[in-house]
């Protein structure tokens, strides 16, 4: 095999048996994954899963327990410095600069990586301009909106034009509109061919940003594909939802239980599963019974999980 | 071997590993580049220590026997508390001011996201404690000189003096400070801090304290205002080669220990 072909088909990221462990807690079980070059791979679970830590592993902040972890084909352990200078990371907690400008917090963190003070600045007021910031530039950091702070973030993990941007709960706590501007700057991120990993325990930030993801329940991957391979391999096209007066869903459920290809019983409402969701609420209400309220609506991801785990995603 | 690899080789471990901590200072000055007043309030702390002793002591203390000559109580009193401003000064930068960025702005988690390490963010933190402490240290050199405080050439020594009993505060109180869990136990800095300026030879020889000299020779303090009173009054012993050493033994082993245990905290 030639040496070329080799490096073209490198993994930016792979782990084998890929396991964290603290004290007598085991957060991360032994994972294998490989994420392409210029790919957007998510890491999908409830909190808890051990999506952080496996994050952390891979920001080399985090050393390994056992088994083993390359980035771009480096060892963390050994590497770390190096890989931490090709990356650019959005922890999960907004870890600004808060004694600095908005401006400076760009400035400085460039001058961690080394980066020439000119070329800081000149970047710093590009990244600004990136995500509609640079009314603020000479703002200190804690009068800035939640939205805007992570903004910012993203904005301080691009200062070193990261080949590979982890993104840790990029949007959890943001409100809708927030969350839409973020999309759309990583969107644009993608496009420009900078690697994305994010965790996220919203199943449509992952349905928007991701091409690939696992899906992680305690500690392990249960499953892997594109959004829609992982709701055509594990859901039906469809879901009917009905919701029966408050403490009758278990009851009604039983004359719905052989309606659809399988259902799921939730506190608040029952789930039923059917490529042609019409045509069983059609059935249903022949038979009389008159749920308060009935949707009909596409398989997400969220049922997904609830299929492979019996939980849902957020708690 | 290369003179560069030479001279890496007699330097501590700590200090040939953190070759980007000048970062973590920078970021500092960036931090205070409009801050002034720190400046202002470093040059009055020095002034109303070295009046209040000209005024007050100086006139009710006579002269006084120390290392066979005889000098003035403020002469006496003057360099330990260069030294003990120099001690405070570290202690401050490197105990409450690293605690709220430790563990409330979180500041060095997105640090060592980049190629900084640790060892750079102990030895860049203490670097800045060090870097303001000259300052000062130099600012109250000047009021010493313009008092008429001081007669010797030697005097200028008492600024490196300072860096070094600085250093050592700085690093032993940033290890310490890894191991705080609240806001109280800073109690405990106050608790130690006093009886060092108070029973660390500064007011009063080390002779005065009969039977008890061992324990004040454990005072780090002690060895710092040894070194500073040397400096000022021109005494060349060779007692300053172990007060040196003791203040560089201890510089180490509290860097040492602050860089593993930032190490610990955050990268688990």
């Amino acid at each position: 095999m030639g040496q070329q072909y080799r490096v073209a088909v490198l993994p930016i990221v792979s782990a084998r048996g890929l396991t964290k462990k603290f004290d007598d807690f085991e957060a991360v079980r032994g994972i294998d994954f490989e994420i392409a070059r210029g790919e957007a791979f998510g890491f999908l679970g409830p909190n808890g899963a051990g999506k952080s830590s496996t994050m952390r592993m891979i920001g080399c902040v985090s050393p390994v327990t056992s088994g083993t972890l390359r980035l771009f084909d480096l060892d963390p352990a050994t590497s770390g410095k190096e890989i931490r200078a090709r990356m650019g990371v959005v922890p999960q907690q907004d870890n600004l600069d808060s004694e600095l400008t908005v401006f400076d917090n760009l400035v400085v963190y460039g001058r961690y990586f080394d980066i020439p003070r000119a070329e800081c600045k000149s970047r710093a007021r590009e990244l600004l301009d990136f995500v509609q910031l640079s009314d603020r530039a000479d703002s200190r950091v804690e009068p800035l909106s939640g939205g805007m702070k992570r903004r910012l973030t993203i904005a301080r993990s691009l200062i070193n034009q990261p080949e590979l941007l982890l993104l840790d709960e990029p949007t959890t706590g943001l409100d809708p509109q927030a969350r839409h501007i973020l999309w759309d700057r990583l969107y644009r991120l993608k496009q420009q061919g900078v690697t994305l990993v994010l965790t996220t325990h919203y199943m449509d930030e992952a349905e928007q940003l991701c091409d690939r993801l696992v899906v992680m329940d305690g500690g392990r991957i249960v499953a892997e594909g594109s959004p829609r391979e992982l709701i055509a391999q594990h859901s039906t096209r469809e879901v009917l939802e009905l919701r029966f007066p408050a403490g009758t869903n278990a009851e009604r459920a039983r004359s719905v239980t052989d309606l659809g290809e399988r259902h799921e019983i939730l506190p608040d409402r029952i789930l039923v599963y059917a490529d042609d969701g019409e045509s069983v609420l059609h059935e249903v209400h022949a038979r009389g019974l008159s749920p308060e309220s009935a949707l009909v609506r596409r398989s997400t991801l969220e049922d997904v999980f609830l299929r492979l785990t019996g939980r849902s995603l957020v708690d | 071997m290369s003179q560069e690899t030479l001279v890496w080789r007699v330097v501590p471990p700590i200090l040939r590993h953190s070759r980007r901590a000048h970062r973590m200072i920078e970021r500092s000055f960036y931090v205070n580049k409009l801050s002034w007043m720190i400046v202002v309030s470093g040059f009055f702390e020095p002034l109303f220590y070295l009046f209040s002793i000209r005024i007050g002591f100086g006139s009710l203390v006579g002269d006084i026997e120390f290392a066979g000559r005889s000098v003035s109580y403020a002469q006496f009193v003057a360099p330990a508390l260069m030294a003990s401003s120099a001690m405070n000064g570290a202690v401050y930068d490197s105990t409450m001011n690293v605690y709220f960025k430790l563990r409330h702005a979180r500041l060095y988690d997105g640090v060592l996201a980049t190629p900084m390490s640790s060892k750079d963010v102990a030895v860049g933190e203490i670097g800045w404690a060090l870097t303001r402490g000259t300052l000062y240290s130099i600012v109250f050199l000047g009021c010493l000189i313009a008092l008429g405080l001081t007669d010797s050439w030697t005097v200028v020594l008492a600024v490196p003096a300072c860096l070094l009993l600085g250093a050592a505060f700085a690093s032993v109180g940033m290890a310490a400070t890894t191991y705080m869990r609240s806001w109280e136990d800073f109690d405990w800095v106050q608790t130690i801090v006093l009886p060092l300026f108070l029973f660390s030879a500064t007011f009063y020889p080390l002779s005065s304290y009969g039977v008890w000299g061992w324990v004040v020779q454990i005072s780090p303090l002690y060895h710092g205002v040894a070194l500073v009173r040397a400096a000022c009054l021109g005494i060349a012993t060779w007692g300053i080669a172990v007060h040196v050493a003791y203040l560089a033994a201890l510089t180490v082993v509290g860097l040492t220990i602050a860089a593993r245990r930032v190490d610990t905290l955050l990268c688990k």
